[in-house]
């Protein structure tokens, strides 16, 4: 059967017979440029289609469903809208900040997909440090964030970008606790290490306590952390009208729109890879008749399934909650979310010294 | 040091940043303008500007019959329409002497509290929405719309239905007018519980209410507070209960009070009263007396010289209806006292050092409908 | 102690109160489709029916003659808080050579109409009626100015 590993090893062999190495190297880069350039547009429009669509059933709507084959076709044309909109320069901006914010959100939610592994054996980059690298860039978005709310010379822009700096800062660090839960219960920050240490069973169902609360942890962290409500205090739309972004339009806003989703499904996936065994397929026991129908399913779309699981979750937690405050927000980081992380650290390192894990 | 220009920019002494929010803001529901000084997220000052959709309302009736002047007053508080055309007809009749049958005096009580569920089922919806909730507001229409619905088959209007008239209702109750009534109240009683653990429950939400916006007895009293917004602090302020018109007096219900005075007991109020009305329909709805639906008036209506005040009870508060007449066909002057300028008033006082997201949530509790306030 | 206590009740409580929250907008998105509150607006205009006493316009009814009720009394102008009616009349003068005051011209603004009904009301003969149409844009507000009775249409017999 042809996995996407399969292909992969196709394209580097024929490339290699037919170039030097170091061209080779070369249109592989570009080939991945192009692949991730279009697996961004395409979660755009899928993610975006999947947003709409879910609200609406959970508000007893039906969403979009005029433009194509039930409505599938809505954020293609939303998107060709946004391209021919005059991608606008209010007067009073700073010029360069501004056009650079959003290219800048933009290319760090590009980075991070870099260790991500989406098959087996499909990754860019399996770097050696392949979690530290994720929480490492994908705090810099923030620097567009402040960058764009800085550059637009509006009020509400600057409390946006404020609120969104201490929130992004304080968040990452009980993110960063939950991952590191998952390291050390793997012993390596290798994604792809982290995953084959899940093929006798995901961490969620090995790891018992520690992983579960660091689970929940994770991803109340990852939805302040890419902003979506009930912590969206950097849009905030009742209280900032559109916070950082109200002065962009056009695609200038469509980048940062964008961004927000690839965000969702690069944490996401990342907390796929993590705690529900990346491409690993589900499971029970050994051998048995239920587990090789589960391997006949390619691992591409175990990965994608748990992803899109998660994100469903962080869509569902935008449809029912209200939005916090922003010193409760704080609050919640900082008297909950922080000191339970640190104590659930304390605790998996226990249970990996005593081997208590299955 | 004495200075020579009067008009000092105050945020340049304080260091203050002013936010204008609104007139055009997600938050303010409408076209209201406050300028909102903030120090870092903690607000120091409001200042409610008004005026944007002032439409002279008071004026406009002083040149339409007193037939007439009554469908003007829907598009004051438009949420309460009924009841403020109930309030103006009741005026009219008190300076014609006329009295109303029975019947009508029914129906009069059973359209009032449609709105009003209609009314504070749409403020759920948009206190949920302004809190960052936006799933409440679609659930929130669904009730509304049955509302709307029946309005609309006996009223003939969905929003400003001019359905009172002086001396009576405009036309009779549709035939199915009370088998939908019935089925509206059992399928909210079905799904009120659901506002309660959506909404109410919620820690986040709860969280947000609790301890802000905090309005004591004696300061709803003297900004004038009234309606719910005034029971959340408990005001005991039910014009329904202290001085009851039509068919009040003969249902039983209760005055739903909150003494801690923050927006969660605002929020609790109005919860309340979606209950108490249900309740006072269930009272009325199986026994509509028989009878005329309009008292005997004269074609050309005049009212004797004289000053004649009503008030009512509409979703928001008391509404005073003030005519002055010189004995003509229209009035000489007409004042009308709405209930949401006065709840207004105290924002400023509620709204100092919270945050701006408390802001949002104080106005939503105070449910404020800008043509009301401005007229 | 009393503190973890209630620390812990409190995250705990917290948790609950929102996974009850979460149960309803899930067990929504799992009815999807069965209970819906918007209406395929242009798909279901067929179908759609509205109440008999809704207010769309005001019009002058006809009947198969082409005849209709008015008397051209203007007390519906009168009743109008806006100036939406104007009634022009005319002398028409019956074979016996009496004249008769009767309607020529019965001008409607729609444009400046709040369906308040209080024309329905005031009219002695019921000539006219509220009409159950809703789609009154137009791209000329010209066009909202109505004539409302037929041309060359006559009051019904037996109508004063």
């Amino acid at each position: 059967m042809p996995s996407l590993e399969h292909i992969a090893n196709l394209v580097h062999d024929w490339l290699n017979a037919q170039f030097s190495p170091g061209l080779a190297l070369f249109f592989e880069f570009f080939i991945i440029g192009v692949l991730i350039i279009g697996l961004f547009s395409i979660l755009g429009l899928v993610l975006i289609m999947m947003e709409r669509k879910v609200s609406a059933w959970m508000q007893l709507r039906l969403g979009p469903n005029r433009v194509g084959p039930k409505g599938m076709f809505q954020t293609v044309a939303d998107t060709v809208k946004l391209i021919v909109k005059e991608g606008m320069t209010p007067d009073g901006v700073d010029k360069l900040l501004f056009n650079l914010a959003p290219f800048i959100v933009m290319i760090v939610a590009m980075v991070i997909m870099a260790p991500l592994m989406f098959a087996k054996n499909f990754q860019i980059w399996d770097i050696n440090i392949g979690v530290f690298f994720i929480t490492a860039i994908s705090s810099l978005s923030v620097i567009g964030i402040l960058m764009a709310g800085w550059a637009s010379n509006n009020k509400y822009s600057l409390l946006g970008a404020m609120r969104s700096g201490a929130q992004i800062v304080s968040y990452e660090l009980s993110a960063g606790f939950a991952l590191l839960t998952i390291v050390i219960l793997t012993g390596d920050l290798k994604i792809s290490a982290i995953v084959n240490a899940q093929s006798d069973g995901w961490w969620i169902f090995k790891g018992h306590l520690p992983v579960w609360i660091a689970f929940v942890i994770f991803m109340i962290a990852v939805t302040a952390e890419t902003n979506r409500a009930p912590f969206d205090m950097a849009e905030a739309e009742s209280e900032l009208t559109a916070g950082f972004h109200t002065e962009y339009s056009g695609m200038k806003f469509a980048l940062f729109f964008l961004a927000e989703y690839v965000n969702i499904f690069v944490v996401c996936a990342l907390g796929a890879t993590l705690f529900l065994g990346g491409w690993q397929p589900l499971h029970f026991g050994t051998g048995t008749g239920f587990n090789r129908v589960m391997d006949y399913i390619p691992s591409s779309i175990w990965f994608a399934g748990k992803t899109f699981f998660l994100i469903f979750v962080i869509m569902w937690f935008r449809w029912t909650f209200p939005r916090l405050r922003i010193d409760q927000l704080l609050n919640l980081e900082w008297k909950y979310l922080l000191p339970i992380s640190m104590f659930n650290l304390l605790l998996a390192t226990l249970i990996t010294i005593m081997g208590w894990h299955f | 040091m004495y200075r020579e220009t009067a008009i000092v920019n105050e945020s340049e002494v304080t260091g203050d940043l002013v936010i204008n929010m609104g007139p055009q803001h997600p938050a303010t529901h409408g076209v209201l303008h406050l300028v909102v000084h903030i120090n870092g997220e903690t607000i120091r000052k409001v200042e409610p500007h008004l005026g944007y959709i002032h439409r002279s309302i008071e004026k406009m009736s002083e040149s339409l019959s007193y037939r007439q002047f009554i469908y003007v007053t829907s598009r004051m508080d438009y949420l309460s329409s009924h009841i403020n055309n109930h309030a103006c007809a009741m005026c009219v009749e008190k300076g014609l002497q006329v009295e109303v049958p029975p019947r009508a005096q029914y129906i009069r009580v059973i359209m009032d509290e449609l709105t009003r569920i209609a009314s504070h089922t749409l403020w759920w919806g948009a206190m949920a929405m302004d809190v960052g909730a936006l799933t409440p507001f679609f659930l929130a229409f669904r009730e509304r719309e049955m509302i709307n619905d029946i309005m609309e088959e006996t009223c003939g209007a969905r929003l400003t239905m001019n359905y009172m008239v002086p001396g009576g209702v405009m036309y009779d109750l549709h035939p199915l007018f009370q088998q939908r009534v019935k089925e509206f109240i059992k399928h909210f009683r079905s799904k009120i519980d659901e506002y309660d653990e959506l909404v109410t429950g919620n820690i986040i939400f709860q969280n947000r209410m609790k301890g802000v916006g905090i309005l004591t007895k004696e300061d709803a009293v003297s900004y004038g507070c009234s309606g719910p917004t005034a029971r959340g602090s408990g005001v005991s302020c039910d014009i329904r209960k202290l001085y009851p018109y039509e068919v009040y007096d003969k249902v039983q219900f209760d005055e739903p009070l909150e003494t801690a005075g923050d927006s969660f007991a605002r929020y609790l109020v109005r919860l309340q009263e979606l209950r108490q009305s249900m309740s006072i329909l269930e009272q009325l709805i199986d026994d509509i007396p028989e009878g005329d639906i309009q008292a005997k008036t004269k074609a050309v209506l005049k009212l004797p010289k004289g000053e004649f005040y009503t008030r009512a009870e509409t979703a928001r508060g008391e509404l005073g209806v003030y005519i002055v007449s010189e004995g003509g066909t229209t009035p000489y002057r007409i004042k009308y006292r709405s209930p949401g300028f006065s709840n207004l008033s105290a924002l400023d006082h509620m709204a100092r050092g919270g945050k701006i997201g408390d802001l949002v949530a104080m106005m939503g509790t105070l449910d404020l409908v800008i043509p009301d306030i401005d007229r | 102690m009393a503190f973890l206590k209630k620390y812990f009740s409190n995250i705990f409580q917290a948790i609950r109160s929102l996974t009850t929250g979460m149960r309803i907008t899930a067990g929504y998105a799992l009815r999807h489709g069965k209970e819906k509150i918007t209406q395929q607006y242009p798909d279901n205009k067929k179908t759609l029916v509205l109440p008999e006493r809704f207010r769309g316009e005001v019009v002058l009814t006809h009947d198969e003659n082409n005849e209709h009720a008015c008397t051209g009394c203007t007390a519906c102008e009168l009743a109008c808080p806006n100036g939406t009616i104007k009634i022009i009349t005319k002398f028409d003068v019956s074979p016996e050579g009496k004249k008769k005051k009767a309607l020529d011209t019965f001008i409607y603004h729609l444009e400046l109409c709040t369906m308040c009904n209080l024309c329905i009301e005031a009219c002695p003969t019921n000539a006219i009626r509220m009409a159950q149409t809703f789609e009154h844009s137009v791209f000329d507000r010209n066009k909202l100015t109505k004539k409302l009775n037929n041309p060359g249409s006559k009051i019904r017999e037996g109508v004063e």
